[in-house]
């Protein structure tokens, strides 16, 4: 699956953009961001407060609970600034 | 029309290049980088976007604008990028035939923009680049349209 990230969590992270399986026993959205986090100290912090975050599966905005498949595009980024 | 380009736009030729049958009314919003916020000045922004994504925003957008009005034509261009204060950062604008739909249909376009489609803000400061943090009144802006995000 092809994981993007932007703003503010692309800095944390260190990179805007990779390619990975979909880890063994994550079926939504939770459970990626749960493996994400023990992935190093940058994804920790980026995505401690989900309060701050929205995610988008193919280009749609989902909650936590959306069930992801091998081949999705997730991106993960703050609220929206733009106009 | 949707266009996000790193280049100015000239908010004239754009208005005049608007075309349709029966076009009594155009409305334009521009946003512009400010150079202040409240007491402290604000310097250059940077815009970063998600391409695919945020086109597929804007134009679904802008298919909602044309279901809910009678319109003619409309565009929205979003820059991204380093912009300096003064600036422009977005345009607006929505032909129709009547003054109504025209002015309506363009608050609803940026008010629905600023919440729903991808762009984030990097503002440079005395103290540092700093992101754009969402603001409450820019929802309550967009909710006031009931529009489902």
């Amino acid at each position: 699956m092809k994981l993007l990230y932007f703003a503010w969590l692309k800095q944390k992270i260190g990179t805007g953009e990779e390619d990975i399986p979909l880890p063994d026993g994550v079926t939504n959205v939770g459970a990626l961001v749960s493996w994400l986090k023990a992935q190093g100290p940058g994804y920790g912090e980026a995505l401690e407060d989900l309060s701050v975050i929205r995610f988008a599966v193919n280009q749609e905005f989902v909650d936590l609970d959306h069930a992801l498949a091998e081949g999705d595009e997730v991106a993960i980024f703050p609220p929206v600034t733009g106009g | 029309m949707i266009r996000v380009q790193r280049g100015n736009f000239d908010v004239g030729a754009e208005m005049a290049a608007m075309s349709g049958r029966n076009i009594g009314a155009l409305s334009s919003f521009v946003g512009l980088v400010r150079g202040e916020d409240g007491d402290e000045s604000v310097g250059a922004m940077t815009l970063e976007y998600y391409p695919g994504m945020t086109e597929k925003k804007l134009a679904e957008i802008e298919a909602e604008a044309h279901k809910r009005w009678a319109l003619e034509d409309s565009l929205v261009i979003h820059r991204y990028g380093r912009l300096e204060p003064g600036e422009q950062i977005v345009l607006v604008v929505t032909a129709s035939s009547h003054r109504q739909a025209a002015i309506e249909s363009c608050a609803f376009l940026i008010d629905w923009l600023k919440t729903s489609a991808p762009f984030w803000k990097l503002e440079e400061r005395k103290n540092g680049a700093d992101w754009v943090k969402a603001r409450e009144s820019d929802d309550a802006a967009a909710e006031k349209w009931s529009v489902k995000k």
